[in-house]
Protein backbone atom coordinates (compact mmCIF):
# COMPACT_ATOMS: atom_id res chain seq x y z
CA UNK A 1 0.00 0.00 0.00
CA UNK A 2 1.12 3.53 -0.74
CA UNK A 3 0.50 6.77 1.07
CA UNK A 4 1.91 8.94 -1.71
CA UNK A 5 1.81 6.73 -4.77
CA UNK A 6 3.45 9.24 -7.07
CA UNK A 7 6.50 9.84 -4.90
CA UNK A 8 6.79 6.28 -3.71
CA UNK A 9 6.75 4.66 -7.14
CA UNK A 10 9.11 7.01 -8.98
CA UNK A 11 11.30 5.04 -11.37
CA UNK A 12 15.00 5.05 -10.76
CA UNK A 13 15.79 7.64 -13.42
CA UNK A 14 12.91 9.84 -12.28
CA UNK A 15 14.15 9.62 -8.71
CA UNK A 16 17.68 10.54 -9.77
CA UNK A 17 16.42 13.52 -11.70
CA UNK A 18 14.47 14.75 -8.72
CA UNK A 19 17.36 14.10 -6.34
CA UNK A 20 19.73 16.05 -8.59
CA UNK A 21 17.40 19.00 -8.78
CA UNK A 22 16.87 18.98 -5.02
CA UNK A 23 20.57 18.53 -4.27
CA UNK A 24 21.48 21.61 -6.27
CA UNK A 25 18.78 23.56 -4.57
CA UNK A 26 19.75 22.48 -1.01
CA UNK A 27 23.43 23.23 -1.66
CA UNK A 28 22.42 26.67 -2.83
CA UNK A 29 20.16 27.06 0.20
CA UNK A 30 22.71 26.10 2.86
CA UNK A 31 25.38 28.23 1.21
CA UNK A 32 23.07 31.19 1.48
CA UNK A 33 21.66 30.47 4.94
CA UNK A 34 24.12 28.45 7.00
CA UNK A 35 27.20 30.12 8.37
CA UNK A 36 28.62 26.69 9.17
CA UNK A 37 28.43 25.39 5.61
CA UNK A 38 29.49 28.69 4.02
CA UNK A 39 32.70 28.58 6.04
CA UNK A 40 33.25 24.94 5.12
CA UNK A 41 32.82 25.74 1.41
CA UNK A 42 35.33 28.56 1.71
CA UNK A 43 37.83 26.33 3.51
CA UNK A 44 37.56 23.79 0.69
CA UNK A 45 37.50 26.44 -2.02
CA UNK A 46 34.25 24.97 -3.21
CA UNK A 47 31.71 26.86 -5.34
CA UNK A 48 28.03 25.97 -5.55
CA UNK A 49 28.41 25.67 -9.29
CA UNK A 50 30.85 22.76 -8.71
CA UNK A 51 27.88 20.66 -7.66
CA UNK A 52 26.15 20.36 -11.01
CA UNK A 53 25.13 16.70 -10.90
CA UNK A 54 24.25 14.04 -8.36
CA UNK A 55 27.77 12.59 -8.71
CA UNK A 56 29.14 15.94 -7.68
CA UNK A 57 27.93 15.16 -4.17
CA UNK A 58 31.29 13.55 -3.43
CA UNK A 59 32.88 16.99 -3.61
CA UNK A 60 30.82 18.10 -0.61
CA UNK A 61 32.29 17.90 2.86
CA UNK A 62 31.01 15.37 5.39
CA UNK A 63 29.07 16.50 8.42
CA UNK A 64 29.84 14.67 11.66
CA UNK A 65 28.05 14.29 14.94
CA UNK A 66 30.89 16.29 16.46
CA UNK A 67 29.91 19.24 14.23
CA UNK A 68 26.50 19.25 15.88
CA UNK A 69 28.09 19.07 19.30
CA UNK A 70 30.65 21.79 18.56
CA UNK A 71 27.89 24.08 17.31
CA UNK A 72 25.54 23.28 20.16
CA UNK A 73 22.76 24.22 20.38
CA UNK A 74 21.77 26.31 17.36
CA UNK A 75 24.95 26.77 15.31
CA UNK A 76 23.90 24.40 12.53
CA UNK A 77 20.65 26.19 11.74
CA UNK A 78 19.84 27.53 8.29
CA UNK A 79 16.87 29.61 9.44
CA UNK A 80 16.09 32.29 11.98
CA UNK A 81 14.90 31.05 15.34
CA UNK A 82 11.55 32.65 14.56
CA UNK A 83 10.90 29.96 11.93
CA UNK A 84 11.74 27.07 14.26
CA UNK A 85 8.65 25.51 15.78
CA UNK A 86 10.14 22.44 17.49
CA UNK A 87 13.38 21.03 18.80
CA UNK A 88 14.28 17.47 19.69
CA UNK A 89 17.44 16.26 21.32
CA UNK A 90 19.21 12.94 21.38
CA UNK A 91 20.36 11.56 24.68
CA UNK A 92 23.97 12.57 25.03
CA UNK A 93 25.60 9.35 26.16
CA UNK A 94 28.85 11.23 25.86
CA UNK A 95 28.66 14.85 26.91
CA UNK A 96 26.03 17.29 25.73
CA UNK A 97 22.87 16.25 23.89
CA UNK A 98 22.61 16.77 20.16
CA UNK A 99 19.90 19.30 19.39
CA UNK A 100 17.93 19.29 16.16
CA UNK A 101 15.44 21.94 15.03
CA UNK A 102 12.40 21.87 12.74
CA UNK A 103 10.46 24.51 10.81
CA UNK A 104 6.76 24.05 10.11
CA UNK A 105 7.62 22.63 6.67
CA UNK A 106 10.08 20.22 8.27
CA UNK A 107 7.39 18.87 10.59
CA UNK A 108 5.11 18.60 7.58
CA UNK A 109 7.72 16.64 5.59
CA UNK A 110 8.40 14.42 8.61
CA UNK A 111 4.67 13.68 8.97
CA UNK A 112 4.59 12.82 5.27
CA UNK A 113 7.46 10.30 5.42
CA UNK A 114 6.05 8.88 8.66
CA UNK A 115 2.64 8.48 7.00
CA UNK A 116 4.33 6.57 4.17
CA UNK A 117 6.08 4.46 6.81
CA UNK A 118 2.83 3.52 8.53
CA UNK A 119 1.01 2.73 5.29
CA UNK A 120 3.90 0.76 3.68
CA UNK A 121 3.57 -2.22 6.07
CA UNK A 122 -0.22 -2.13 5.74
CA UNK A 123 -1.49 0.55 8.12
CA UNK A 124 -4.67 2.47 7.25
CA UNK A 125 -6.87 5.16 8.77
CA UNK A 126 -8.89 2.39 10.40
CA UNK A 127 -5.98 1.25 12.53
CA UNK A 128 -5.47 1.95 16.20
CA UNK A 129 -1.82 2.95 16.51
CA UNK A 130 -0.35 2.30 19.94
CA UNK A 131 2.78 4.43 20.27
CA UNK A 132 4.95 3.03 23.05
CA UNK A 133 8.02 4.97 22.00
CA UNK A 134 9.01 7.61 24.52
CA UNK A 135 7.38 11.02 24.03
CA UNK A 136 9.53 14.03 24.67
CA UNK A 137 12.93 15.08 23.43
CA UNK A 138 13.35 11.66 21.81
CA UNK A 139 11.94 11.74 18.27
CA UNK A 140 10.33 8.29 18.47
CA UNK A 141 7.04 9.14 20.17
CA UNK A 142 6.11 12.36 18.40
CA UNK A 143 7.39 11.10 15.05
CA UNK A 144 5.01 8.14 15.03
CA UNK A 145 2.30 10.32 16.52
CA UNK A 146 2.30 12.91 13.75
CA UNK A 147 2.55 10.23 11.08
CA UNK A 148 -0.36 8.35 12.61
CA UNK A 149 -2.52 11.46 12.71
CA UNK A 150 -1.60 12.28 9.12
CA UNK A 151 -2.80 8.83 8.03
CA UNK A 152 -5.89 9.19 10.17
CA UNK A 153 -5.19 6.34 12.56
CA UNK A 154 -6.57 6.43 16.07
CA UNK A 155 -3.36 7.30 17.88
CA UNK A 156 -2.81 6.11 21.45
CA UNK A 157 0.06 8.22 22.82
CA UNK A 158 0.98 5.64 25.46
CA UNK A 159 4.68 6.58 25.57
CA UNK A 160 7.12 4.19 27.28
CA UNK A 161 6.94 2.48 30.64
CA UNK A 162 4.24 0.93 32.83
CA UNK A 163 3.90 -2.24 30.83
CA UNK A 164 0.85 -3.39 32.75
CA UNK A 165 -1.04 -0.28 31.66
CA UNK A 166 0.27 -0.65 28.10
CA UNK A 167 -1.28 -4.11 27.93
CA UNK A 168 -4.51 -2.92 29.45
CA UNK A 169 -4.75 -0.11 26.90
CA UNK A 170 -3.86 -2.37 23.98
CA UNK A 171 -6.52 -4.81 25.08
CA UNK A 172 -9.29 -2.34 25.91
CA UNK A 173 -8.70 0.09 23.04
CA UNK A 174 -8.10 -2.74 20.58
CA UNK A 175 -4.77 -1.50 19.28
CA UNK A 176 -3.88 -2.96 15.90
CA UNK A 177 -0.43 -1.45 15.38
CA UNK A 178 2.26 -1.41 18.03
CA UNK A 179 5.21 0.97 17.64
CA UNK A 180 8.17 0.73 20.00
CA UNK A 181 11.75 -0.55 20.17
CA UNK A 182 12.13 -4.26 19.38
CA UNK A 183 13.57 -4.85 22.84
CA UNK A 184 10.51 -3.30 24.44
CA UNK A 185 8.29 -5.46 22.23
CA UNK A 186 10.03 -8.52 23.67
CA UNK A 187 9.57 -7.17 27.16
CA UNK A 188 5.85 -6.59 26.54
CA UNK A 189 5.51 -10.15 25.23
CA UNK A 190 7.28 -11.53 28.29
CA UNK A 191 5.14 -9.46 30.61
CA UNK A 192 1.97 -10.58 28.88
CA UNK A 193 2.95 -14.19 29.34
CA UNK A 194 3.60 -13.65 33.02
CA UNK A 195 0.19 -12.01 33.40
CA UNK A 196 -1.50 -14.85 31.49
CA UNK A 197 -2.43 -12.59 28.61
CA UNK A 198 -2.43 -14.46 25.32
CA UNK A 199 -1.78 -12.01 22.47
CA UNK A 200 -3.54 -14.36 20.03
CA UNK A 201 -6.73 -14.34 22.08
CA UNK A 202 -6.63 -11.14 24.06
CA UNK A 203 -5.02 -8.58 21.75
CA UNK A 204 -5.79 -7.36 18.22
CA UNK A 205 -2.31 -6.52 17.04
CA UNK A 206 -1.53 -7.15 13.39
CA UNK A 207 1.43 -4.88 12.66
CA UNK A 208 4.51 -3.97 14.65
CA UNK A 209 6.65 -1.00 13.67
CA UNK A 210 9.90 -1.48 15.53
CA UNK A 211 13.11 0.50 15.40
CA UNK A 212 15.61 2.82 17.08
CA UNK A 213 18.03 -0.05 17.57
CA UNK A 214 19.46 -2.74 15.32
CA UNK A 215 17.66 -6.07 15.52
CA UNK A 216 18.14 -9.38 13.80
CA UNK A 217 15.94 -11.54 11.60
CA UNK A 218 15.68 -14.21 14.29
CA UNK A 219 14.42 -11.66 16.84
CA UNK A 220 11.81 -10.64 14.27
CA UNK A 221 10.46 -14.21 14.17
CA UNK A 222 10.36 -14.39 17.94
CA UNK A 223 8.44 -11.14 18.29
CA UNK A 224 6.04 -12.17 15.54
CA UNK A 225 5.32 -15.47 17.29
CA UNK A 226 5.07 -13.98 20.75
CA UNK A 227 2.79 -11.05 19.90
CA UNK A 228 0.94 -12.59 16.93
CA UNK A 229 1.70 -9.76 14.49
CA UNK A 230 3.90 -9.01 11.50
CA UNK A 231 6.99 -7.05 12.54
CA UNK A 232 8.53 -4.33 10.37
CA UNK A 233 11.75 -2.41 10.68
CA UNK A 234 11.65 1.37 10.80
CA UNK A 235 14.85 3.35 10.52
CA UNK A 236 15.66 6.90 11.41
CA UNK A 237 17.87 9.24 13.35
CA UNK A 238 17.06 12.59 14.83
CA UNK A 239 19.84 14.39 12.95
CA UNK A 240 18.17 13.52 9.65
CA UNK A 241 14.56 13.87 10.85
CA UNK A 242 13.75 11.09 13.33
CA UNK A 243 11.94 7.82 12.59
CA UNK A 244 10.66 7.54 9.04
CA UNK A 245 13.92 8.01 7.16
CA UNK A 246 13.37 4.46 5.93
CA UNK A 247 10.67 1.84 6.39
CA UNK A 248 10.10 -1.77 5.47
CA UNK A 249 7.18 -2.54 3.20
CA UNK A 250 5.00 -5.65 3.30
CA UNK A 251 7.81 -7.65 1.69
CA UNK A 252 9.85 -7.42 4.94
CA UNK A 253 13.00 -7.29 2.92
CA UNK A 254 14.90 -4.17 3.91
CA UNK A 255 13.76 -0.66 4.81
CA UNK A 256 13.06 1.68 1.86
CA UNK A 257 14.87 4.98 2.24
CA UNK A 258 12.48 7.79 1.28
CA UNK A 259 15.19 8.97 -1.03
CA UNK A 260 13.26 11.86 -2.56
CA UNK A 261 13.91 13.52 0.83
CA UNK A 262 17.05 11.80 2.10
CA UNK A 263 19.83 11.00 -0.33
CA UNK A 264 21.86 7.96 0.81
CA UNK A 265 25.46 7.04 0.12
CA UNK A 266 27.63 4.22 1.39
CA UNK A 267 31.20 5.18 2.14
CA UNK A 268 34.32 3.51 3.37
CA UNK A 269 34.46 4.68 7.00
CA UNK A 270 38.25 4.76 6.93
CA UNK A 271 38.95 6.64 3.72
CA UNK A 272 35.64 8.46 3.25
CA UNK A 273 35.46 7.25 -0.33
CA UNK A 274 32.05 6.57 -1.84
CA UNK A 275 31.51 2.84 -2.36
CA UNK A 276 29.71 1.11 -5.19
CA UNK A 277 26.30 -0.54 -5.11
CA UNK A 278 26.18 -3.67 -2.99
CA UNK A 279 29.25 -2.82 -0.94
CA UNK A 280 29.06 -2.69 2.84
CA UNK A 281 30.09 0.50 4.55
CA UNK A 282 28.92 3.49 6.53
CA UNK A 283 25.57 5.02 5.66
CA UNK A 284 25.65 8.75 4.88
CA UNK A 285 22.65 11.02 4.30
CA UNK A 286 22.10 14.37 2.67
CA UNK A 287 18.75 15.90 3.52
CA UNK A 288 17.26 17.20 0.27
CA UNK A 289 14.26 19.14 1.53
CA UNK A 290 14.89 20.27 5.10
CA UNK A 291 14.80 23.97 6.01
CA UNK A 292 15.62 24.27 9.70
CA UNK A 293 18.74 22.15 9.91
CA UNK A 294 19.63 20.65 6.55
CA UNK A 295 22.71 18.43 6.69
CA UNK A 296 25.10 17.56 3.88
CA UNK A 297 26.59 14.07 3.82
CA UNK A 298 25.88 13.35 7.45
CA UNK A 299 27.81 10.34 8.72
CA UNK A 300 25.36 8.11 10.58
CA UNK A 301 27.93 5.68 11.96
CA UNK A 302 25.58 2.85 10.90
CA UNK A 303 27.05 0.07 8.82
CA UNK A 304 24.95 -1.53 6.15
CA UNK A 305 24.50 -2.48 2.50
CA UNK A 306 21.98 -0.80 0.16
CA UNK A 307 19.87 -2.68 -2.37
CA UNK A 308 18.85 -0.65 -5.43
CA UNK A 309 16.85 -3.26 -7.34
CA UNK A 310 13.12 -2.72 -7.68
CA UNK A 311 11.23 -4.24 -4.77
CA UNK A 312 8.23 -6.53 -5.28
CA UNK A 313 6.13 -3.79 -3.68
CA UNK A 314 6.76 -1.59 -6.73
CA UNK A 315 9.10 0.87 -5.06
CA UNK A 316 12.53 1.79 -6.38
CA UNK A 317 13.56 3.61 -3.22
CA UNK A 318 16.77 1.85 -2.15
CA UNK A 319 16.55 -0.55 0.76
CA UNK A 320 18.76 -0.79 3.84
CA UNK A 321 19.52 -4.49 4.08
CA UNK A 322 19.62 -4.63 7.89
CA UNK A 323 21.79 -2.36 9.93
CA UNK A 324 24.70 -4.43 11.12
CA UNK A 325 25.39 -2.03 13.92
CA UNK A 326 27.07 1.25 14.50
CA UNK A 327 30.62 1.57 13.32
CA UNK A 328 31.58 2.29 16.92
CA UNK A 329 29.62 -0.75 18.21
CA UNK A 330 31.76 -3.12 16.22
CA UNK A 331 33.68 -5.34 18.60
CA UNK A 332 37.15 -6.51 17.78
CA UNK A 333 37.76 -9.68 19.73
CA UNK A 334 41.22 -11.13 19.23
CA UNK A 335 41.28 -9.70 15.73
CA UNK A 336 37.80 -10.89 14.73
CA UNK A 337 35.43 -8.08 13.78
CA UNK A 338 31.94 -8.76 15.00
CA UNK A 339 28.73 -6.81 15.46
CA UNK A 340 26.52 -7.56 18.45
CA UNK A 341 23.61 -8.03 16.02
CA UNK A 342 25.44 -10.95 14.40
CA UNK A 343 25.80 -12.66 17.76
CA UNK A 344 22.15 -11.94 18.49
CA UNK A 345 21.14 -13.59 15.24
CA UNK A 346 22.97 -16.79 16.19
CA UNK A 347 21.68 -16.79 19.77
CA UNK A 348 18.04 -16.29 18.87
CA UNK A 349 18.11 -19.26 16.54
CA UNK A 350 18.73 -21.49 19.55
CA UNK A 351 15.25 -22.18 20.94
CA UNK A 352 16.42 -22.85 24.50
CA UNK A 353 17.93 -19.37 24.77
CA UNK A 354 15.71 -16.64 26.23
CA UNK A 355 15.23 -13.35 24.41
CA UNK A 356 17.53 -11.30 26.62
CA UNK A 357 21.27 -11.40 26.48
CA UNK A 358 24.27 -9.33 27.42
CA UNK A 359 27.70 -9.29 25.82
CA UNK A 360 30.55 -8.57 28.18
CA UNK A 361 33.91 -7.65 26.75
CA UNK A 362 36.93 -7.87 29.01
CA UNK A 363 40.65 -8.40 28.87
CA UNK A 364 42.46 -11.38 30.31
CA UNK A 365 46.13 -10.43 30.10
CA UNK A 366 46.69 -9.30 26.52
CA UNK A 367 43.64 -11.17 25.20
CA UNK A 368 40.16 -9.83 24.66
CA UNK A 369 37.49 -12.14 25.94
CA UNK A 370 33.83 -12.02 25.13
CA UNK A 371 31.33 -13.48 27.54
CA UNK A 372 27.80 -14.10 26.35
CA UNK A 373 25.38 -13.98 29.26
CA UNK A 374 22.01 -15.60 28.67
CA UNK A 375 19.09 -16.41 30.89
CA UNK A 376 18.06 -19.93 31.73
CA UNK A 377 14.45 -20.70 30.85
CA UNK A 378 12.01 -23.38 31.95
CA UNK A 379 12.72 -25.12 28.66
CA UNK A 380 16.23 -26.13 29.63
CA UNK A 381 16.32 -26.61 33.36
CA UNK A 382 16.88 -30.19 34.40
CA UNK A 383 18.19 -31.98 37.45
CA UNK A 384 21.50 -32.58 35.73
CA UNK A 385 24.33 -30.08 35.50
CA UNK A 386 25.42 -31.95 32.41
CA UNK A 387 22.36 -30.78 30.45
CA UNK A 388 23.09 -27.13 31.16
CA UNK A 389 26.73 -27.57 30.30
CA UNK A 390 25.62 -29.08 27.02
CA UNK A 391 23.63 -25.94 26.29
CA UNK A 392 26.67 -23.80 27.07
CA UNK A 393 28.62 -25.91 24.59
CA UNK A 394 25.89 -25.59 22.00
CA UNK A 395 25.92 -21.80 22.26
CA UNK A 396 29.71 -21.70 22.09
CA UNK A 397 29.80 -23.95 19.05
CA UNK A 398 27.05 -22.10 17.20
CA UNK A 399 28.85 -18.78 17.62
CA UNK A 400 32.18 -20.29 16.75
CA UNK A 401 30.79 -21.94 13.61
CA UNK A 402 28.93 -18.87 12.42
CA UNK A 403 31.40 -16.15 13.30
CA UNK A 404 34.72 -17.86 13.89
CA UNK A 405 34.80 -16.44 17.37
CA UNK A 406 35.39 -18.23 20.66
CA UNK A 407 33.29 -16.95 23.51
CA UNK A 408 32.56 -17.81 27.11
CA UNK A 409 28.97 -18.51 28.01
CA UNK A 410 27.41 -17.67 31.34
CA UNK A 411 23.96 -18.87 32.34
CA UNK A 412 22.06 -16.66 34.75
CA UNK A 413 18.63 -16.68 36.39
CA UNK A 414 15.69 -15.12 34.54
CA UNK A 415 15.34 -11.42 35.17
CA UNK A 416 19.06 -11.01 35.90
CA UNK A 417 19.72 -9.22 32.61
CA UNK A 418 18.39 -5.66 32.78
CA UNK A 419 15.22 -5.03 30.73
CA UNK A 420 14.81 -1.89 28.75
CA UNK A 421 11.76 0.15 27.89
CA UNK A 422 13.75 2.24 25.43
CA UNK A 423 16.92 1.28 23.68
CA UNK A 424 18.38 -1.93 25.04
CA UNK A 425 21.85 -2.13 26.50
CA UNK A 426 23.39 -5.26 25.02
CA UNK A 427 27.09 -4.64 25.51
CA UNK A 428 29.23 -3.97 28.52
CA UNK A 429 32.79 -3.15 27.67
CA UNK A 430 34.76 -3.66 30.86
CA UNK A 431 37.92 -2.68 28.99
CA UNK A 432 36.55 0.84 28.61
CA UNK A 433 35.12 0.92 32.13
CA UNK A 434 38.50 -0.01 33.55
CA UNK A 435 40.26 2.61 31.46
CA UNK A 436 37.66 5.24 32.25
CA UNK B 1 9.41 -43.26 42.58
CA UNK B 2 9.47 -39.96 44.42
CA UNK B 3 9.22 -36.34 43.27
CA UNK B 4 12.36 -34.26 43.16
CA UNK B 5 12.49 -30.50 42.68
CA UNK B 6 15.50 -29.09 40.80
CA UNK B 7 16.28 -25.40 40.85
CA UNK B 8 18.74 -23.33 38.85
CA UNK B 9 20.90 -21.13 41.07
CA UNK B 10 23.58 -18.69 40.13
CA UNK B 11 26.75 -19.23 42.11
CA UNK B 12 26.41 -16.01 44.11
CA UNK B 13 25.70 -15.05 47.72
CA UNK B 14 22.02 -14.83 48.59
CA UNK B 15 20.67 -17.20 45.97
CA UNK B 16 20.01 -20.11 48.32
CA UNK B 17 18.54 -17.74 50.92
CA UNK B 18 15.89 -16.61 48.47
CA UNK B 19 14.73 -20.13 47.64
CA UNK B 20 14.87 -21.32 51.23
CA UNK B 21 12.79 -18.34 52.36
CA UNK B 22 10.12 -18.91 49.72
CA UNK B 23 9.76 -22.51 50.87
CA UNK B 24 9.97 -21.61 54.56
CA UNK B 25 7.27 -18.95 54.25
CA UNK B 26 5.04 -21.46 52.48
CA UNK B 27 5.56 -23.88 55.34
CA UNK B 28 7.18 -26.47 53.14
CA UNK B 29 9.56 -28.81 54.84
CA UNK B 30 12.79 -29.82 53.15
CA UNK B 31 13.60 -33.48 53.71
CA UNK B 32 16.86 -33.60 51.85
CA UNK B 33 18.92 -31.46 49.53
CA UNK B 34 22.02 -31.57 47.46
CA UNK B 35 23.76 -29.06 45.21
CA UNK B 36 25.67 -29.82 42.05
CA UNK B 37 27.75 -26.89 40.98
CA UNK B 38 30.01 -25.51 38.29
CA UNK B 39 32.06 -22.34 38.62
CA UNK B 40 29.13 -20.08 37.71
CA UNK B 41 25.92 -21.92 38.49
CA UNK B 42 24.51 -24.75 40.48
CA UNK B 43 21.49 -26.99 40.54
CA UNK B 44 19.80 -27.37 43.87
CA UNK B 45 17.88 -30.63 44.17
CA UNK B 46 15.30 -31.00 46.87
CA UNK B 47 13.07 -33.63 48.37
CA UNK B 48 10.21 -31.88 50.18
CA UNK B 49 7.06 -32.94 51.97
CA UNK B 50 4.72 -31.33 49.41
CA UNK B 51 6.46 -31.21 46.02
CA UNK B 52 3.45 -30.08 43.96
CA UNK B 53 2.85 -27.04 46.12
CA UNK B 54 6.57 -26.29 46.36
CA UNK B 55 6.82 -26.40 42.57
CA UNK B 56 3.95 -24.00 41.95
CA UNK B 57 5.08 -21.55 44.63
CA UNK B 58 8.61 -21.46 43.24
CA UNK B 59 7.22 -20.93 39.74
CA UNK B 60 5.07 -18.05 40.94
CA UNK B 61 8.23 -16.48 42.30
CA UNK B 62 9.91 -16.75 38.89
CA UNK B 63 12.39 -19.37 39.98
CA UNK B 64 13.54 -21.66 37.19
CA UNK B 65 12.41 -25.01 38.50
CA UNK B 66 11.63 -28.47 37.22
CA UNK B 67 9.94 -31.39 38.96
CA UNK B 68 10.61 -34.95 38.00
CA UNK B 69 10.61 -38.50 39.32
CA UNK B 70 13.68 -40.01 40.88
CA UNK B 71 14.34 -43.40 42.32
CA UNK B 72 14.14 -43.56 46.11
CA UNK B 73 14.95 -46.65 48.13
CA UNK B 74 14.78 -47.54 51.77
CA UNK B 75 17.74 -49.03 53.60
CA UNK B 76 18.48 -49.84 57.20
CA UNK B 77 20.30 -46.94 58.85
CA UNK B 78 23.40 -48.96 59.57
CA UNK B 79 26.95 -49.09 58.17
CA UNK B 80 26.96 -50.81 54.82
CA UNK B 81 23.44 -49.67 53.88
CA UNK B 82 24.49 -47.67 50.83
CA UNK B 83 27.18 -50.16 49.86
CA UNK B 84 24.58 -52.89 49.41
CA UNK B 85 22.47 -50.80 47.03
CA UNK B 86 25.49 -49.60 45.06
CA UNK B 87 26.71 -53.13 44.71
CA UNK B 88 23.40 -54.46 43.42
CA UNK B 89 23.46 -51.81 40.71
CA UNK B 90 27.11 -52.11 39.85
CA UNK B 91 26.79 -55.89 39.46
CA UNK B 92 24.23 -55.16 36.76
CA UNK B 93 26.45 -52.52 35.19
CA UNK B 94 23.98 -49.76 35.98
CA UNK B 95 25.65 -46.39 36.43
CA UNK B 96 24.69 -43.97 39.19
CA UNK B 97 24.71 -40.37 37.97
CA UNK B 98 24.16 -38.90 41.40
CA UNK B 99 23.06 -40.04 44.80
CA UNK B 100 22.17 -38.49 48.14
CA UNK B 101 20.55 -39.74 51.28
CA UNK B 102 18.66 -38.76 54.40
CA UNK B 103 17.56 -40.46 57.58
CA UNK B 104 14.00 -40.68 58.81
CA UNK B 105 12.78 -39.47 62.18
CA UNK B 106 12.91 -42.93 63.69
CA UNK B 107 16.61 -43.24 62.83
CA UNK B 108 15.97 -46.83 61.91
CA UNK B 109 15.65 -46.34 58.21
CA UNK B 110 17.53 -44.17 55.76
CA UNK B 111 16.22 -43.07 52.37
CA UNK B 112 18.54 -43.00 49.39
CA UNK B 113 17.78 -40.90 46.31
CA UNK B 114 19.31 -42.16 43.09
CA UNK B 115 19.55 -40.99 39.51
CA UNK B 116 20.66 -43.91 37.36
CA UNK B 117 21.12 -44.32 33.64
CA UNK B 118 18.73 -47.27 33.27
CA UNK B 119 15.87 -46.60 35.60
CA UNK B 120 13.54 -49.45 34.73
CA UNK B 121 16.21 -52.11 34.95
CA UNK B 122 17.46 -50.63 38.22
CA UNK B 123 13.99 -50.86 39.76
CA UNK B 124 13.67 -54.47 38.72
CA UNK B 125 17.01 -55.62 40.10
CA UNK B 126 16.48 -53.74 43.33
CA UNK B 127 13.07 -55.35 43.74
CA UNK B 128 14.56 -58.76 43.00
CA UNK B 129 16.95 -58.12 45.87
CA UNK B 130 14.06 -57.20 48.20
CA UNK B 131 14.89 -53.52 48.32
CA UNK B 132 11.82 -51.39 48.96
CA UNK B 133 11.22 -48.66 46.37
CA UNK B 134 9.81 -45.48 47.87
CA UNK B 135 6.61 -43.77 46.83
CA UNK B 136 5.62 -40.13 47.27
CA UNK B 137 3.62 -41.04 50.38
CA UNK B 138 6.73 -42.34 52.11
CA UNK B 139 8.32 -38.92 51.86
CA UNK B 140 5.24 -36.96 52.85
CA UNK B 141 4.66 -39.07 55.92
CA UNK B 142 8.11 -38.93 57.50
Amino acid sequence: MYWNKEAETLKRDELEKLQEKRLKSIVNYVYKNSRFYREKFKELNLKISDINSIDGITKLPFTQKSDLRDNYPYGMLSTDMGDIIRVHASSGTTGKPTVVAYTRNDIDMWSEVMARSIVAPGGTKNDVLHVAYGYGLFTGGLGLHYGGERVGCTVIPASGGNTQRQLLLMHDLKSTILACTPSYAIYIAEYAKKEDIDPKEDLNLKIGIFGAEPWSESIRRRIEDALDLKAFDIYGLSEIVGPGVAQECEEQNGAHIWSDHFFPEIIDPETGEQLGEGEEGELVFTTLTKEGMPLLRYRTGDRTVLEYDKCACGRYHPRIMRIRGRTDDMLIIRGVNVFPSQIEHVLMKIPEVGSHYLLIVDKKGPLDILTVRVEVTDKIISDKVKDLMKLEEKIKNSISNALGLNVDVELVEPGEIPRSEGKAVRIRDLRKEKRG
Amino acid sequence: MIKQISIFLENEPGRLVKVAKILGNANINIRALTVAETSDFGILRLIVDDPERAYSILKENNIVVVMDDVLGVEVVDKPGGLARIAEILSNQNINIEYVYAFVTNSHEKAFIVLRVDEEERAINVLKENDVRILTSEDVTEI
